[in-house]
Order: structure tokens, then sequence, then C-alpha cells
């Protein structure tokens, strides 16, 4: 990583990217041929569900269930090819490079060990740390997502922590080892919603302070369009549009435009909601 | 309700949610094939059993019924079981026709023969011809397994549904009679109730049963629990059907999917009981060929003429494996949500 | 929260009672329904008639149905089960004597089950679909075909008769008869309590046939859950937290999705443990283990039915704390439960 070449080269390289999942009844092609870039900045990716993009953010850190068949042109992070990468050095990217925050903490933490021994786990997986050391600095990232009593909180099983606390030991724990590119899938959807403003201010800080990119992953596109500086639209697996967040009341792709016109308004009123109307062309193969 | 026949709907119902998965894979392909032939058209037997617009009840029964069957034609293993208690059944029908001696005919200056072109598998302690012993060996043990089996479902079905129908005390009052039968070891309370009777194929089916059903009657309950809230049955309810005819017409055959996989990986259980027992003296006596007593008479010679005890062997492990492959495939496809 | 706890607590503890009642009852009525006369099983055939009248008398067979039966529940209740026609001590003594054999095989077995089968099943689990999985469903499937006496035959004549590595039937060798000072009745440790090398080492080597066979049985269903349990935990949303954290796979597959399952493989493993009491019975005939299976199996073919009826119960007993053992340790390791 030479210094001049940072501002030309993105983070993440995407191009032409295709995940497909073999079955006994026939093979699901989940993503079909996707193409992005990420610098230092806050990507967000909208779709609805089963558009492919979940699929598309682990597949960055090759995530994917052993049946997955993935190829692409370019997928790279940094100067590693994520395709050839071998198993060692995917492990050394995966939480030391990329975090990843998954939806519903009540899931995606473990039952049986403590929130501090899972924070502890991502640091020495990649930081060589005392148990002392770790305890010490889990404590402090406890303490920097805004949780007010890290001692309790850190010797507390999941099932003792309610859903906000929970997602704040996620980020905590995707923090710790300092990585440049933090990947959010859904991560307020579990949530209620008197949270979800909370948790999504605390990604956007640590965010900004600690200099990394975001891929924030959603189907709620205002919420998308607030917090990302550029927005990916996905349909069916394919990237649909990709513009400035700022610009997207000037979408002009007809699957984006529905969306948009399906959002109830406070402002406006409407006797019914218009549904979507998806038009079979938009899945044409594209160059 | 009293329009048509009350039991069969139902029953249909019930097949049509445990094997419900391959018809709903298939149907976006169906969507694209050419509209279901006319009537008039001569349609292959395929074609009529694998449509998804049925002209009749009996059809879209048949239909789910060949779904299952290329379902469990896939698996590989359970072909195998299949295949090896169908050859069991023939030989053990067949057996006076392919059995090349008198198992009962004694022999004793040609004892504990090694295999050869006369005796195929050899022959016993007093000279009896191994193979005709083990194909009629064969119906003693079938016939007790099916004897224990018409005991045990029709019973354990009944207290289950009754139990998990009606609730309350009757309810705890039958699962604790359950539990304590559970309580036991089965082989070991088999034991005592053989015991108590006197040994042989009668007492050992009869003691088999007692221990056998109380699994039965637990699954029949969790089912009944389930199906008793559905809405088919309130409506039952409401027509003013009497609890006995819900449980009878209703209940019961909603459980019988699950009930015929379970009986399906008991057999090979009852297998091994009922040979335990022989082999232990409590079963079948002794001129009896049953494989169990077989071995135990056949054990004293092991170490000398070791195939003597082994060929019974290899037809018990034969017959449970067979069973056991078998109940496997038909879980994966009449009861998906079971492990 | 933790008056519901304490209430389903004291229910399961309710019900142990209420079990215990219902295994009396059952060894009642079988005990009642035997076609040998029990007085004349104590007094001898040719007991002149007022001899046997007596008896009846004491024995309480002139009784109501229910006065005996409150009478045996009584006499269980002060640990009395009667005495053993065959070797003419009460039958709590023959059990006690019995007794610490089959724990000594049984717990041997169960040792080897639970590692190897958590081992297999581990290994099936995380290699879905490949031929390991395959071989390790074939090799749980025959476990659960195999009968027990077969094997058990089989193995003497293999590892016994041809090869020569292991001693045959007994618990140990001629030599050794009686060497040992019994303390707790289980020969391994009384040889380790008395510093005997050479009789710990024949001893070990009696044991190593009939537990690995016991365990074999139990081997392939612990394998067969340990997989279920394992492969459910692998596809849960932690284990793809774990994954995206770094860590190894191995720190992945025994930290993270083991621990999961650790939970309900206990109680899988207890249960077991207890169905070993039933395996005993073939496999102690077999190896001539003087154990609780053999007794039960001599007395039976000797028609003596209180040692029958004593180690029914008994085993009965063991099977229900064991199951309560389970459900304890449930509570105890589940941080949920806690």
């Amino acid at each position: 990583m030479s210094g001049p070449s940072l501002e030309s080269e993105p983070l993440v390289a995407v191009r032409n990217l295709h995940v497909e999942f073999p079955s006994a009844t026939g093979v699901t092609h989940a993503v079909r041929g996707v193409s992005f870039a990420i610098g230092r900045e806050k990507l967000g990716i909208v779709g609805e569900s089963g558009s492919g993009k979940s699929v598309t953010g682990r597949a960055l850190m090759r995530l994917l269930p052993g049946s997955a068949r993935m190829r692409a042109d370019v997928l790279r992070f940094g100067t590693t090819d994520i395709l050839q990468a071998g198993e060692r050095e995917m492990r050394a990217l995966r939480g030391g490079r990329i975090g990843l925050v998954l939806q519903d903490p009540k899931y995606s933490l473990n039952p049986v060990m403590t929130a501090g021994a899972q924070i502890a786990e991502a640091l020495r997986a990649h930081k060589r740390l005392g148990r002392r050391e770790a305890r010490d600095a889990a404590l402090a990232l406890l303490e920097s997502v805004r949780i007010r009593d890290p001692r309790r909180v850190h010797d507390a099983y999941p099932h003792e922590l309610s859903g906000g606390m929970g997602q704040r030991v996620m980020i905590a724990m995707m923090l710790a080892p300092d990585p440049e590119l933090l990947i959010a899938d859904e991560p307020t959807s579990a949530l209620d919603a008197s949270v979800q403003a909370e948790i999504l201010s605390l990604i956007e800080e640590q965010v900004d302070r600690r200099g990394m990119a975001l891929m924030l992953i959603s189907h709620d596109l205002p919420l998308v369009a607030r917090f990302c500086d550029r927005v990916a639209v996905m349909y069916a697996g394919q990237v649909m549009e990709e513009l400035p967040a700022a610009d997207l009341h000037q979408a002009r792709h007809a699957y984006t435009r529905g969306l948009l016109e399906c959002l109830p308004s406070l402002s406006e009123r409407r006797d019914r909601l218009p549904t979507l109307k998806r038009d079979p062309a938009w899945l044409a193969p594209r160059a | 309700m009293s329009g048509h026949s009350p039991g069969s709907p139902m029953a249909d119902a019930a097949t049509a949610t445990a094997a419900v998965e391959p018809v709903s894979d298939a149907a976006p392909e169906a969507a694209l094939a050419p509209p279901p032939p006319q009537p008039g058209a001569a349609p292959s037997r395929r074609d009529w059993l694998l449509t998804d617009a049925p002209a009749s009840r009996s059809q879209a029964a048949w239909g789910r019924r060949y779904q299952a069957w290329l379902a469990f034609r896939r698996n590989p293993l359970a072909m195998v079981g299949l295949g090896v208690i169908l050859a069991m059944l023939v030989l053990i029908l067949l057996a006076p026709l392919i059995a090349t001696h008198d198992p009962g005919a004694q022999e004793l200056g040609n004892r504990l023969a090694a295999p050869s072109a006369a005796h195929w598998l050899g022959t016993d302690e007093l000279g009896r011809d191994v193979w005709s012993r083990i194909l009629y060996g064969g119906r003693i043990t079938l016939g007790m397994v099916v004897a224990v089996v018409l005991l045990v479902a029709p019973l354990g079905l009944l207290v289950g549904c009754v139990a998990g129908y009606a609730g309350g005390v009757w309810d705890r009052l039958l699962m604790r009679v359950t539990d304590i039968f559970l309580a036991f070891p089965r082989l070991i309370l088999a034991l005592a109730f053989v015991a108590a009777m006197r040994p042989g194929v009668e007492s050992a089916v009869i003691a088999i049963a007692l221990t056998a059903w109380p699994p039965y009657a637990r699954l029949a309950r969790a089912e009944t629990l389930t199906i008793r809230r559905t809405d088919y049955v309130a409506a039952a309810r409401m027509t003013g059907a009497s609890p006995a005819r819900i449980v009878l017409r209703h209940v019961m055959p909603m459980c019988l999917p699950s009930l015929v996989v379970r009986v399906t990986l008991d057999m090979s259980s009852i297998i091994l009981t009922a040979a335990g027992l022989g082999f232990l003296g409590l079963g079948a006596q002794p001129p009896l060929p049953e494989w169990g007593t077989m071995i135990a008479t056949a054990r004293r010679f092991i170490l000398e003429q070791w195939w003597v005890a082994l060929m019974p062997g290899i037809a018990i492990f034969s017959a449970s494996l067979a069973f056991n492959l078998l109940g496997d495939g038909l879980r994966d496809v009449l009861d998906p949500k079971q492990r | 929260m933790l008056l519901a706890r304490l209430k389903s607590l004291a229910a399961t503890a309710a019900s142990i009672p209420i079990t215990l009642l219902g295994l009396a009852v059952v060894t009642f009525f079988i005990g009642r329904v035997v076609p040998i006369d029990p007085v004349l099983a104590v007094v001898g055939d040719r007991a002149p008639a007022d001899v046997v009248a007596r008896a009846r008398i004491e024995l309480g067979l002139d009784q109501p149905l229910y006065a005996q039966f409150w009478r045996y529940l009584t006499d269980i209740l002060s640990g009395n089960l009667g005495r053993s026609v065959m070797t003419s001590n009460t039958v709590w003594e023959d059990i006690a004597r019995y007794f610490p054999a089959t724990f000594e095989l049984a717990t041997l077995a169960i040792l080897i089950a639970a590692l190897l089968g958590i081992g297999l099943g581990v290994l099936a689990a995380t290699r879905q679909g490949s031929w390991v999985d395959q071989a390790v469903r074939v090799f749980c499937l025959a476990g659960h075909s195999l009968p027990v006496f077969v094997l058990a035959l089989v193995s003497l004549l293999v590892f016994y008769a041809w090869l020569g590595w292991l001693p045959g039937p007994g618990r140990q060798g001629i030599v050794f008869q009686d060497m040992v000072e019994p303390v707790t009745g289980i020969l391994t440790l009384d040889a380790l309590l008395a510093g005997d090398w050479p009789a710990f080492w024949d001893a070990v080597l009696h044991l190593i046939q009939p537990a690995g066979i016991l365990a074999f049985f139990s081997l392939a269903y612990i394998a067969r859950m340990t997989r279920a349990f394992m492969l459910a935990e692998l596809r849960s949303e932690y284990v793809t937290t774990a994954r995206a954290k770094g860590l190894s796979s191995m720190r992945i597959v025994w930290r993270h999705a083991f621990r999961n399952t650790a939970v309900p493989l206990v109680t899988v493993i207890f249960l077991t443990y207890a169905g070993l009491l039933e395996g005993a019975v073939l496999t102690e005939t077999i190896f001539g283990w003087p154990g609780l299976g053999q007794y039960l199996t001599v007395s039976l073919l000797n028609a003596d039915m209180n040692a029958v009826l004593g180690a029914t119960l008994v085993v009965g007993l063991i099977y229900v704390v064991l199951n309560l053992m389970a459900d304890l340790l449930y509570r105890l390791m589940d941080p949920r439960t806690r």
C-alpha cells in the first residue's frame, strides 16, 4: 500500500461478480454480474429480500456456504485477490481488515460465551495480547460503543442483554482489530425503532472517527440515503442503478423510482400506496 | 361433513402436508409445461400422475404417492434396504420350495460340517442343514415382529390420541403410565415379563409388546396435540361429531405417516430384542430354528466351528440393517420434520 | 423467572416418587402373575401342607392384594428386597456385590463411546455429504443393526482365539483370582489401591473386549446425535460471526459450535449410559462378567423371582436417577437456564 496509489485505487474493487447455489432442483443464480468499487466512503446497498445484497457482502469475505460457486473478473480488497487468497490470508482479512455486523444479536452472538469473551477472542485472533490486556481492551471497546456499565456487560451472556445492547457488543467486537472496512448487513432491522437511530449514529461515528469504509446493506431506501455517500440499488442479483445518495430523488431507473413511489409519506396525503410493477426487461443480461 | 366419507379426505390431507415438498419444487417447471392433457388425449401414466391439475381426488392422492416414491428412489441406501426386505420376504414365503433339507432332519454322522455343495451353509450340532433352518427361522422372527407391531401400534396410537385429545387428568394419567414403562430398559423389562410367564414365542411377543408401546403413545400424543388445534377439527366438533368419532376418524389418520416411519425404524430393535431373548433361552425354545436360539446352541462351538453361530448372526444383522436403511429413507420422505 | 424455574424443578422432583411407585407396581404385578408359587419356592416342593399354610401366612399371601402391595412397598422402602433362593443371600447383598463389576464395565464403555462418538459425529458434520460423512452414517446404522451377542462372539473368536491379543471371558486371569483385596469392588481401582500393577494390567486387559463391545452400540447413537446437533449449530448465525472474526476452523468448530451442542449432548450421553445396562445383560452373559446383568439372567433361568424383580427394580431406579441427573446437569450447564 504505497501513498500515491491510495487515492486512485479503491479499497474494494468488484467487477462482474457471479454467485450460484447449486441444489437438487437446479441452480439458483443469486448474484449475476455485479460491479462496484468502494473507497474510503460509505456505500449503501439497497434491495428487497432475495436481491443478492447480503450474498454480495459475504462474497467479499468469502463467507458463503461450501456449496456456493463464485466467479468474478475482479474481486479485490486492497491488494489481496479474494478469489485467489489462501485460507490463512482470508482469515487475516476477515475480522482483521473487514468487519461484519449481522442483523440480529439474538442469533449472531454465541449464546454460551460472555460478551467480553467474544470481544477478547476477536482481539486475540489478530493481535498478540495477553489475557489481562485483552480484557482491558474489551472493556475500553465496550465503553467506546457507549455502554454505560461496561463491567456488567462484559460478564453478561447474550440472553441477558437487550437487542440494542447486543448490537453494540457486536459492533465493539467487529471494531476490535481496527478493520478498514465495516460491512453492516441490516444492522438495525431486528431492533426496536427507538434504538435503530442510536445504533446507526454509533456506526456512523465510529466509521468517521476511525476513517473506515462502510458498506451498509439494507432494504430501507431512505435510511441508506441518509447515512451513505453513494447508493447502489440491487434487484434480482444485479445492480440496477448506482448514484450519489444526494441525487436519489433524481433516480432514473424504473425500479428505484418504483421503490421511492411505494413509500408512505407524512407530508403528502395518499389514498393508496402504489404497488411495484416489475419489468422482465430489467433482468436482461447487460454488458 | 356428512356428505362424503369423512375419513379419507383427512387422511389425504395428512399425506399431502407430509409430502408437499417435492410437489411445490416441481411447480414452476410444470407451469411452463404444456397444459394438462385432455381426458381423450390418452396421456402417459407418468403424466397422469405428475399433473398439477388432478381431475379427481384419487388422482391427486396417487400423484402424491408417486412423488414420494420418486423422492424415495433417489436414496440408494433406502432402496438397498427395501430390496433386501423384499428378497427376504420372498425367501421366507417360499421356504418350503427353496430349502434344500427338512429343517428338523438330523444327520448325526455329519455334525458341524463346513459349508459345502450339499449343505450350503454347513450343518449344526445335530447335523441339521443351517441354510434350511435359517429360512424357516426367518418365518419365526418375522412372524414375531409382525405380531408385536400389530399389538403395539394400535395400542400406542389409541393411548396417545386419547391422552392428547382428552387432555387434563386423562393425559396426565396415561402419560405417567407411559413414563413408568419408559423408566425400565426395554430388554430388562421384557426379561422380567418373560420370567413371569413361560419362556416361548408367545410370551416373548407379549413381553416385547408390553415394553414397546410407550414410544408410540408419546409420538401419537405429540401429533394429536398439534392436530387438535387445527380448524378442521374445530369444524368437525361444531358439526356435533362425538369425541370418539373425531379421534378415530380425524386425529388418528393424521398420526399415521410418522407412525409408519417409527414402526419401520423400530422393526430392527424388535428383531434384536426377539433374538436377544432367544439367545438367553427365554424366547423361542430349542427345536425351533429361531435365529437367536440357533446362535445360543451353536455358541459352544464358536472357537472351532464358528460358521455355525455366525450364519444366523448374519441373517439377524441383514434383516435389522435392511429395516434401518428403509426406515431412514422413509423418514426423509414422509416425515421431514423429524431429524 | 426464578420462581418459574424453581417450580419446574419441583415438578421434576415430585415426579420421581410417583415414577418409583409405578416401578414398584409393575414389579409387584409381575411377581403376582408368575406361575411359580412363591410359597413352594421358599419351603420346597415336598413340604407338608401345614408348613405350606404357615409359610403362606408368613409371606402375607392370605391378605387381600392391596395389603400385599402395601407390605411389598414398605419392604422395598426399608431396603428389603427379599432373599434369593439361588444364593440364599438377601437380594440386596447380591446386588451390592455384583453391581460394581457392571458399573466398572459400563463406565469405561461410556467413556470410550463418548470420546469416539463425539469425534466421529463432529467429523461427519464438518464434512457433510463427503465420503467420510457417508461412512459414519453407514457405521451408525450398522451399530443399530448388529446384535450385541453376535459381535461379542465374533470378537472373542478373532481377538482371543485367532489372534490371541486379548484374554478370554472372565474378569481376571486365574493367577490373579481373589488376590486383590476388594475395597470398592471395582477391580481396576482396587488393584491400583493395592499397588498391584500386574493385577491392574490383567484387569484392564479383561475389560477391553466387553467394554469395547458395549461401547460400540452407544457410540453409534452418540455419533448420530452429535452429527445432527452439530449440523444445526454450524448453520447458525453466530458461526458466521465467528468466521467473520477470522477465527481458525478448529476454534469455530470446537469453541463455538461444539460448546453449544455440549448441553443437549450431556443428556444424550446420560441416557445412553442408562441404556448400557441393557446391553450389559447380553455382554456379561457372553464374557462371563460377574455383574448385575449376569446375575439377572442366571436368576431368570433359575426362576429366582425375588432376585429378578429386585434387580429389575434397582435397574429401573438407576435409570430414573440418571435421567434426573441429566436434567439437573442440563440446567447447570446452559447459561440460559441458570
